[in-house]
């Protein structure tokens, strides 16, 4: 029997490390948009978590939705990170300041 | 029981696989290691009886996005060594935060707050179908949300095609750009000579 707590504590866990991914890899935009899918994954753990210990499904209905809008953004995410090394020919993010004042 | 430790298994797996996404050197390996971190959220999501969504996990996220994410990842050049410059200044900062973070969070978790009696899931009969009382319920109440849903993927597609597609040019007509740059010295060259006597 699992406890709700439990599942908690690994979403919350989830939720930390890709905040510390953020952090540690600021330079790499591809490593950005993979920590922000871990993120909304972790987040869906805790939706579903919630909709099984209550017995309510609608939860599981907010998932789907978030899985749907995850999908189309590191879909277009990773369609601007293309143009973009095609342009800059880098996904550094420290240099792509040519919009700084 | 078994359910129990098949959870602490799987939850072990996750967090190890998540701490390699973010620390990895190459993205090719933290790109499979985020496939592997779906599929332990996918059977964490089976444990959990959300059987249509673990499926869903597997097929859209595994078989579609990441395999995205391998597909750029492989398509550009990447300098791995200069996007790693730095990783070691902004490690102390990333894991303070991050377990500042998660001590709160458990702190909060831990104050019993959780795990009233409220909090125990249904024993659901054996004809019981996750994927029909949620598709009861999307194509019912969510059906407007469900119908924003596609065109939002729709939109997407269309972004994604428009940002990254380059015509071929595949006629012989002249480019217009560089028909409007074009300057006067570029087409004709006047040339000062003598006149010549006739024979």
């Amino acid at each position: 029997m699992i406890a709700l707590q439990e599942v908690l504590v690994l979403g919350a866990i989830l939720f930390c490390i890709s905040v510390a991914g953020i952090f540690i890899n600021r330079k790499n935009v591809l490593i950005l948009l993979m920590c922000i899918e871990l993120m909304l994954m972790s987040v869906n753990l805790n939706f579903v978590a919630f909709s099984h210990f209550l017995g309510d499904i609608h939860g599981q209905v907010f998932v789907f939705f978030i899985l749907t809008v995850a999908a189309a953004e590191s879909a277009i995410g990773l369609a601007i990170l293309v143009v973009l090394f095609r342009n800059r020919g880098t996904i550094n993010v420290t240099e792509l300041d040519s919009m700084k004042g | 029981m078994i359910e129990q430790i098949l959870f602490y298994i799987v939850a072990a797996v996750l967090v190890l696989a998540a701490s390699a996404v973010i620390t990895v050197r190459n993205p090719v390996v933290a790109a499979l290691t985020l496939v592997l971190c779906f599929f332990c959220s996918a059977a964490i999501w089976l444990l959990l009886e959300a059987e249509f969504l673990a499926i869903v996990l597997v097929l859209v996220y595994v078989g579609a996005v990441m395999v995205l994410f391998l597909f750029v990842v492989m398509m550009l050049d990447i300098n791995i060594a200069e996007l790693r410059k730095g990783f070691s200044g902004f490690l102390p900062i990333g894991v303070t935060v991050a377990l500042i973070m998660v001590i709160s969070m458990v702190l909060v978790l831990a104050s019993g707050y959780f795990a009233g009696p409220e909090y125990v899931p249904l024993k659901h009969a054996a004809e019981y179908s996750n994927t029909r009382e949620l598709g009861l319920l999307l194509y019912s109440e969510y059906l407007y949300p469900f119908e924003i849903a596609g065109a939002i993927l729709l939109v997407a597609i269309v972004a994604a095609i428009a940002l990254t597609h380059r015509r071929a040019r595949n006629n012989r007509s002249p480019a217009p750009e560089s028909q409007v740059v074009v300057k006067r010295e570029d087409r004709i060259r006047l040339v000062k000579m003598k006149t010549e006597q006739q024979p």
